[in-house]
């Protein structure tokens, strides 16, 4: 550094940079950690668990560690009937989204309401249990802990429940075969209200990772998929191959989700489904051959939970 | 390239390392279009093959965005300041071992990085799509020891002063090393939320702006008074470059949300640094356009001078097109459109990649003091990358316009993916180019160290007389 003006150019140097940062990630950091959550963001956490991308628990992202996301038309306990209600179970050492540990993320109402109503404190990682979403009269959304509140446990509300969605082990996969580089989950403000729906608000996302909003939109954007297009027999044959049901679809064919066999146990053969398919694009056959029905424990199932899950 | 590894320091011939990071930074370019040239059939034609599932458009997409900017271009980079570092520092580098283990464990890491994205590992956010593990090696293996060359380089220089490129080089750098570890907090900490989103992208936008857009910078500061022999136009007018670089490029990433709700100051503030970086575009190109006075003929006879001065002015394009489309004006029309991946392409294949090649193909003849084996197969790497991008270029920005238009008199989505065909298709053909000039390239490079004519010591390759 021969010259003393090399070293006041280092100085100003880390000074502007420093300057930047605080201003592009200091200050923005404490605003967006000031929002309170919405009640979409509490279900969102609940149904995603901790995190939906590379992780610890699910290097592979098989969609492990994730709570099931249930529907329970009777009390668990009691066998009483009871309004439709959404129960999020988390087994035994499933790992909690952020808003359950750590203070900071539900936004200071939210959290208040959760402890003191809903005795989240009381519920731990390694013993799981059962979280339902709530709103108090002034309404604030919050997590009620329904193992402690009520006496849920995990197995009887699984036992009770009438449906069962893998949707946040379907995040996972929605991240790892990269369906947001195509599909965005962000309708715009200015322009996408009628077509796709509501844009999402501030406080939506609070606890959620990644959020995979997309930059790129070759396709519909998925944020209410589920409210538009509710069909689980429309989805599984467009996800086993989107010509069937769009001819000018350009989107992947996922049969390979399926796994080796199907819902009754009879193996796929996706070999002499593709010859099929072929000679009934070429207008060989009349009809298509016919797509299985996906196993209950396979990833395309996850995978339409998912999307049905986005309402 | 393997028994100089353990060879020492002395034995190790000047410039090896620059020539390794050279070589391996074409090869990728091979391999970068290559996929990218594939992604594009299958957006094209998504049933022109079955059954090879590993080969899925979701999983291929960010191996192709990550081959082509941390094998290409980062590559491209690395040859570039370990040759330019010490020939402007009068010195020789730092430690030429160091170099040729960063650059196989550079290799080595990219091919893994890369294998794990293909096989759907990823941190799922875009341009750190990578693992933390990964982000940990690129940072400490990759980009550190690389770095640690260039800025003893720079302090072991035997010049008084520093030359623009060198500050450039030793600055970016820094900001490489520091966008990297902050950019990536969101996955090393686990932040969630909004939070994580904003993250991401003040991550991409300052990977990009910070290193990609200076460097190739700073490298055509290079090649153009070295070739020429112009003196830079102006050192003056170098220092606004960097310092708006610094000051301005470094703020606007909430540019890249504007549809998020994002707080709306920080909208608002970002929409207005992003049309403050015309300061460092304007400086930069008048700088460079300047310093070409009375060799101009240089443009068309000499081919780095084509590739560095072509980049030079689609930059020109490429800045008037971010400028005016971060204004929320006009960011609604085009966000997430085909408009944005056609400027992506002029950011990186078309600026920032022509003033790459033409350090490499310096660079080479330079390290190797040998002459280009063949000029007309330069010009025709040339032109297939200048043509094959234009109809990259050209068909996404009218597929991306079509979508926009879509956008406001809602459509069914479907109709955008039937109008936007035969635009896929010709951005497929003009990326396959680009990959088949390279592959040109490629063979250029290996005879021009096989049979190039030696240019004697003291001389410029460009003065030595073509032979075919
Ligand atoms: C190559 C781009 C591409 C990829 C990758 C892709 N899609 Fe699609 N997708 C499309 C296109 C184009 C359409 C619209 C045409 C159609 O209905 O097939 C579509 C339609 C859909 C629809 C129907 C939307 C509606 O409005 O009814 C759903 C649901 C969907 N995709 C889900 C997914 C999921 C889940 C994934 C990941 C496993 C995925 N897509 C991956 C391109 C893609
Ligand atoms: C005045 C200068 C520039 C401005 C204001 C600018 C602005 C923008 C904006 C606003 C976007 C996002 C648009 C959207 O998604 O709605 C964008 C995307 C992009 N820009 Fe620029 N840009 C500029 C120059 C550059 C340069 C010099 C480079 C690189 C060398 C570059 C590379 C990119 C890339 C790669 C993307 C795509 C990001 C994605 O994946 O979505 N830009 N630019
Ligand atoms: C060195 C040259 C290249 C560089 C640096 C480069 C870089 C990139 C980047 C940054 C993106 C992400 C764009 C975005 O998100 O907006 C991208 C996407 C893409 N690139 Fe390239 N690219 C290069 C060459 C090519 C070539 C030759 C092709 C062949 C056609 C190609 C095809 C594609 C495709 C199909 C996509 C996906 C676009 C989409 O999602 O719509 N690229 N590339």
């Amino acid at each position: 550094m021969a010259f003393r003006e090399y070293r006041i150019g280092c100085m100003m140097f880390g000074l502007a940079l420093s300057t930047s940062m605080f201003v592009t990630i200091f200050l923005p950091g404490l605003d967006i950690s000031g929002m309170s959550s919405t009640k979409l963001a509490l279900e969102k956490q609940l149904t995603y668990g901790w995190e939906s991308g590379f992780n610890y628990y699910d290097p592979f992202l098989r969609g492990k560690d994730k709570p099931i996301k249930v529907t329970l038309t009777k009390d668990p306990k009691t066998g009483a009937p009871m309004d439709k209600t959404n129960a999020y179970v988390f087994p035994a050492g499933t790992h909690f989204p952020d808003g359950l540990t750590h203070d900071n993320i539900l936004g200071d109402k939210v959290q208040k309401a959760s402890d003191e109503i809903g005795k989240i404190g009381e519920a731990n990682e390694a013993q799981g249990g059962v979280f339902l979403v709530q709103t108090t009269a002034d309404d604030t959304p919050y997590i009620e802990f329904a193992t402690a509140t009520r006496g849920w446990t995990t197995d009887a509300v699984l036992k009770a429940a009438d449906n069962k969605s893998l949707a946040g082990s379907g995040k996972t996969l929605f991240i790892r075969e990269g369906c947001w580089w195509c599909h965005t989950l962000l309708p715009e403000e200015t322009q996408d209200w009628q077509t796709f729906g509501r844009p999402p608000l501030v406080g939506d996302f609070n606890g959620e990772s990644p959020t995979t909003f997309g930059s790129d939109r070759k396709a519909p954007d998925l944020l209410h998929v589920g409210s538009r297009n509710s069909s689980r027999e429309w989805l599984t044959m467009h996800f086993f191959n989107p010509r069937l049901v769009q001819p000018h679809s350009i989107m992947p064919r996922y049969d390979y989700l399926w796994g080796d066999k199907d819902k009754s146990g009879n193996p796929i053969d996706l070999k002499a489904w593709d010859r099929e398919f072929m000679a009934y694009a070429k207008g060989e056959s009349i009809y298509p051959p016919e797509v299985p029905i996906p196993a209950d424990d396979s990833e395309a199932r996850m995978l339409i939970d998912f999307v049905l899950n986005l309402k | 390239m393997l028994k100089y590894l353990f060879a020492k320091e002395e034995d190790i011939p000047q410039g090896s390392t620059a020539l390794f990071f050279g070589v391996s930074s074409i090869c990728w370019f091979i391999i970068g279009t290559g996929l990218g040239s594939f992604n594009a059939a299958k957006l094209a034609f998504p049933d022109w093959y079955h059954g090879l599932y590993a080969l899925q458009f979701g999983h291929m997409r960010q191996v192709h965005v990550h081959a082509v900017i941390f094998g290409w271009i980062a590559m491209a980079f690395a040859a570039s300041m370990m040759y330019i570092t010490p020939a402007l520092g009068n010195t020789k580098l730092w430690s030429e071992k160091l170099g040729i283990w960063n650059c196989l464990l550079y290799n080595v890491g990219l091919c893994f990085a890369l294998a794990l994205l293909w096989s759907g590992m990823t941190s799922g956010r875009e341009y750190s799509d990578h693992i933390w593990p990964v982000d940990l090696y690129i940072a400490f293996v990759m980009v550190v020891p690389w770095s640690l060359n260039v800025w003893m380089t720079v302090l072991n220089r035997r010049t008084q002063g520093i030359y623009t490129t060198n500050w450039f080089f030793a600055a970016c750098m820094f900001m490489t090393i520091i966008v990297f570890l902050v950019g990536n907090l969101p996955e090393f900490f686990h932040l969630t939320g909004l939070n994580e989103a904003y993250m991401t992208w003040w991550f991409a936008h300052n990977i990009l702006g910070l290193l990609i857009t200076p460097v190739a910078a700073a490298i055509t500061y290079y090649i153009v008074p070295k070739i020429t022999g112009n003196p830079l136009y102006s050192h003056r007018v170098g220092h606004l470059h960097f310092w708006s670089i610094v000051v301005f490029y470094s703020t606007p990433a909430a540019h890249h949300l504007m549809s998020a709700p994002l707080p709306e100051w920080l909208k608002s503030f970002a929409s207005v640094e992003g049309v403050l970086i015309l300061v460092p575009a304007v400086a930069y190109v008048c700088n460079i356009l300047l310093t070409m006075q009375g060799k101009w003929s240089m443009f068309v006879t000499n081919i780095e001078i084509k590739f560095t001065i072509t980049g030079v002015l689609l930059a020109i394009p490429l800045n008037m097109q971010g400028g005016f489309q971060q204004t929320r004006a006009i960011n609604w029309y085009i966000h997430g459109t085909g408009w944005i991946v056609a400027h992506a392409h002029l950011a990186l294949l078309g600026f920032s990649t022509f003033a790459e090649a033409a350090a490499v193909y310096y660079g080479l003849q330079v390290l190797l003091r040998r002459k280009l084996y063949s000029a007309s197969l330069a010009n025709f790497h040339f032109w297939m990358v200048l043509i094959g991008f234009s109809l990259y270029w050209v068909s996404m920005t009218i597929a991306g316009l079509i979508q926009g238009a879509a956008k406001i008199y809602e459509v069914p989505y479907v109709d955008v993916v039937i109008a936007e065909h035969p635009y896929m298709i010709v951005r497929w053909l003009g990326g396959t180019m680009v990959f088949f000039g390279n592959c040109i390239w490629l063979y250029n490079m290996v005879m021009t160290a096989r049979a190039g004519s030696i240019v004697p010591v003291g001389r410029q390759p460009a003065e030595v007389a073509y032979t075919r």
